[in-house]
């Protein structure tokens, strides 16, 4: 028989969101019905250790376990209306319930795997969790999950490979870009405009105001000055710093969500689970990526980026004007950032160091498919994107980056110059 | 507003082991940065290499603290090699993403459920972490500072830190004035003239790295006796920033940088703290709140790192002709 069974218990703590992928759909005989879910932190981490009890229609009660992954399975001897609850005593400290309701609830269980979802914050900060399923299942989700994350690097991505390629500068405040995109949004959206109103407003602000603001204000006086690239690093650090303490100031610490599509309800395409918002951004994203690349194929501007990418003092000798080709590359980097950064905030949350979080995987991204090369960018996210999300299958969620950052080192060993760069001498 | 009060906690704070760790991460990181040119960083993974020695040795092994300062050492030395020896044949923009990088791996791996046994989790390693250095304090049982707010406990730290302080500020003062000195001002200067003389540069790069990884370590180990503490959250990238913040203020390449740097850095931002946080309590600003104080803080050093950069990269004490920032 085959069930589909989807529960979402609202999870919304006041300034936080929770995000609901959800659902059991895996054919099942009432010989394996089970009461199943995992537990994260907001962060991913597993929540080990935590005992929840079902206590079903003829009184008898049955204990799991969550394990050292933060799953955990009830089994049970039939269907019916159970009351399901958790033993609050055994959450490690620091970690609550989002909501206090839902350390009891009734549920009715029809047969197989039935998935519960528990709204955990840690600190303030909160999150979810979703059900998990066999492997198979699991592996096609996780690729999807990988693809999802993988567009989200690549919009942040492309423009640090962008700038990089055309000023050389190696930009440590780009993560903000993101962050700071996600929350002109947010602002915009606290003022009253719908976020599909709000993003694309804030999206243009950021590419004007960040990105072309931005190389006007900072940049292009210190290219003036002839500051050196590493000085110019350092620089962008400092810049980092202060804005993520501009925004704390501003907007606190806790994570805040836009108010439309929050907490979605999750669907279920095949085997597999996504929220309709994911898979719309997903598309948005893939559109904006192939239109930058059409644009660096075949515009003349998009060509002369290319160009100044290639050798700055060659395409400025071929009357390129080489100011003008980085003010674009500002517009365009910081206008997909922000993108980057509302995709972030519409499917977790905004929080103040949403972009440096991000950072170091954008530059796995980036280093991997090849430091100034702008195709690399993509590739390289991608690949990080999947590669991050596929190894939840083999090592805790919580050491997912680890993983990433292990790959970047990886192959600044054995291919410094990235999977698309040319072979130079980088030593 | 107490104005005697403010200056007290100010100079407490600026000479302080908060500012001794720094210290101790800005001394080596001169070594590294300063001198050799290295742009590493995540100095704050060598810190953290020292404090996880003594949490992991003193608290999960149960051994001496004595062995632990050996362990923590050797740990900032393999992790230097570890870090050096895939980067260092690489331009200066790799090492820097590669640093930064593997201090996050190494904070991640301390703090993830995995290896809560022996690095104790998100909540890392706390209890009597220095008991047998604050055993030898010889200072009297009921001592107390007539100014300063240091208790006896930190009063010791302080005496031990601020001495070894020194003593490593005389050791990078006859370190850069020998050959070895020469040589790798030389690499920051122009890798490939060194290379023509016929120097290994690889190696000596490795040398610095370790050297000035096994001084942070000091800060690392500082770190845990002092504060009886160690946790992942606090070896942030932050950490790295403020250290090159504190050496660029004081002078890169400058042997008393590092102190001149961090005093004034702590002065400057404990001061800064502690008038705005009175002004703040007695109501002569009411559109700031006294949580504000941190972020506010933090900005100013931001602020503070980019102008630096841009208007006097040699800092206060530099020389500008000494430190070519652009060895690339």
């Amino acid at each position: 028989m085959l069930r589909r069974v989807r529960l979402a218990l609202g999870v919304l703590l006041l300034t936080s969101v929770a995000f609901l992928v959800s659902g059991g759909f895996s054919p099942a005989t009432a010989a394996d019905t089970t009461i199943t879910g995992t537990l994260s932190t907001p962060a991913g981490l597993p929540v080990t250790g935590v005992v929840i009890t079902a206590i079903g229609p003829d009184g008898v009660s049955v204990s799991g376990t969550s394990d050292e992954k933060g799953v955990f399975v009830i089994p049970l001897s039939a269907g019916g209306s159970y009351t399901v609850e958790l033993d609050i005593t055994t959450l490690p400290e620091g970690i609550t319930l989002n909501n206090e309701a839902d350390a009891s609830r009734s549920l009715l269980v029809l047969g197989g795997e039935k998935r519960i979802i528990i709204g955990l914050s840690e600190g303030g900060e909160s999150g979810i969790v979703a059900g998990s399923s066999g492997t198979g299942e699991r592996v096609v989700q996780l690729f999807l999950d990988g693809i999802l994350y993988g567009l989200v690097i690549a919009l942040g991505a492309v423009g640090l490979n962008l700038v990089f390629g055309t000023t050389g500068l190696t930009n440590f405040s780009h993560g903000e870009l993101l962050t700071l995109g996600a929350f002109t949004a947010l602002t915009f959206n606290t003022a009253g405009l719908n976020i599909i109103i709000a993003a694309p407003i804030a999206i243009i602000f950021a590419a004007l105001v960040y990105g072309w603001g931005q190389n006007r204000i900072l940049w292009r006086p210190l290219r003036r000055r002839k500051t050196g690239l590493i000085a110019a690093m350092i620089v962008s650090i400092g810049l980092a710093i202060f804005l993520r303490y501009t925004l704390v100031l501003f907007f606190g610490g806790a994570p805040q969500s836009y108010k439309q599509f929050a907490g979605q309800p999750g669907i279920a395409l095949g085997p597999f689970n996504t929220t309709p918002k994911a898979l719309i951004l997903g598309a948005l994203a893939i559109i904006a990526l192939a239109a930058t690349v059409i644009w660096l194929q075949r515009s003349r501007i998009g060509k002369a980026t290319r160009a100044v990418s290639d050798n700055p003092a060659l395409a400025s000798a071929t009357g390129i004007d080489v100011e003008r080709v980085i003010s674009v590359v500002w517009i365009i980097g910081a206008g997909l950032a922000a993108f980057a950064g509302i995709y972030l905030g519409l499917t977790q949350n905004t929080v103040w160091n949403m972009g440096q979080r991000i950072l170091l995987v954008l530059f796995a991204a980036v280093i991997l498919g090849g430091l100034g090369t702008i195709y690399g960018a993509i590739v390289g996210a991608m690949v990080v994107g999947i590669f991050i999300q596929m190894t939840t299958l083999f090592i805790p969620t919580e050491m997912k980056t680890v993983g990433a950052l292990f790959l970047m080192i990886l192959i600044l060993l054995v291919r410094p110059q990235g999977l698309l760069g040319r072979k130079e001498r980088v030593g | 507003m107490d104005f005697g009060q403010i200056f007290t906690l100010t100079i407490t704070q600026a000479f302080g082991v908060t500012a001794l760790i720094y210290l101790f991460a800005a001394i080596g990181l001169n070594i590294q940065f300063g001198y050799t040119g290295l742009l590493n960083f995540g100095q704050v993974a060598f810190v953290a290499a020292g404090a996880y020695a003594v949490g992991v040795i003193v608290l999960t092994l149960d051994l001496s603290l004595w062995l632990s300062i050996i362990v923590a050492l050797m740990a900032s030395t393999v992790l230097a090699l570890l870090l050096g020896i895939p980067t260092l044949r690489l331009r200066a923009d790799y090492l820097a993403i590669v640093t930064i990088a593997a201090s996050e791996l190494l904070r991640l791996l301390v703090r993830s459920i995995a290896f809560k046994d022996v690095f104790g989790g998100a909540q890392g390693l706390n209890g009597k972490l220095g008991q047998e250095f604050h055993d030898l304090n010889p200072l009297p049982a009921d001592f107390t500072l007539p100014i300063l707010s240091w208790s006896r406990q930190d009063l010791w730290v302080v005496i031990v830190g601020w001495s070894l302080a020194l003593l490593f500020t005389l050791f990078v003062w006859g370190l850069v004035r020998s050959p070895w000195g020469r040589v790798v001002k030389g690499i920051r200067e122009d890798e490939d003239a060194v290379v023509s003389l016929g120097k290994n540069v690889f190696v000596y790069k490795l040398q610095a790295l370790v050297i000035g990884g096994g001084i942070a370590a000091f800060g690392g180990i500082l770190w845990a006796v002092a504060k009886q503490s160690v946790q992942p959250d606090t070896f942030q990238p932050d950490f790295t920033f403020f250290v090159f913040t504190i050496l660029l203020l004081g002078g890169a390449a400058r042997v008393f940088g590092p102190i001149a740097g961090t005093v004034i850095f702590w002065f400057l931002l404990a001061g800064f703290g502690e008038v705005l946080s009175s002004l703040i309590n007695n109501g002569y600003i009411d559109f700031l709140t006294a949580t504000d104080v941190g972020s506010i803080r933090f900005m100013l050093m931001g602020l503070g790192l980019m102008l630096l950069m841009i208007f006097r990269p040699q800092g206060i004490f530099g020389d500008r002709r000494e430190l070519a920032l652009d060895a690339r």
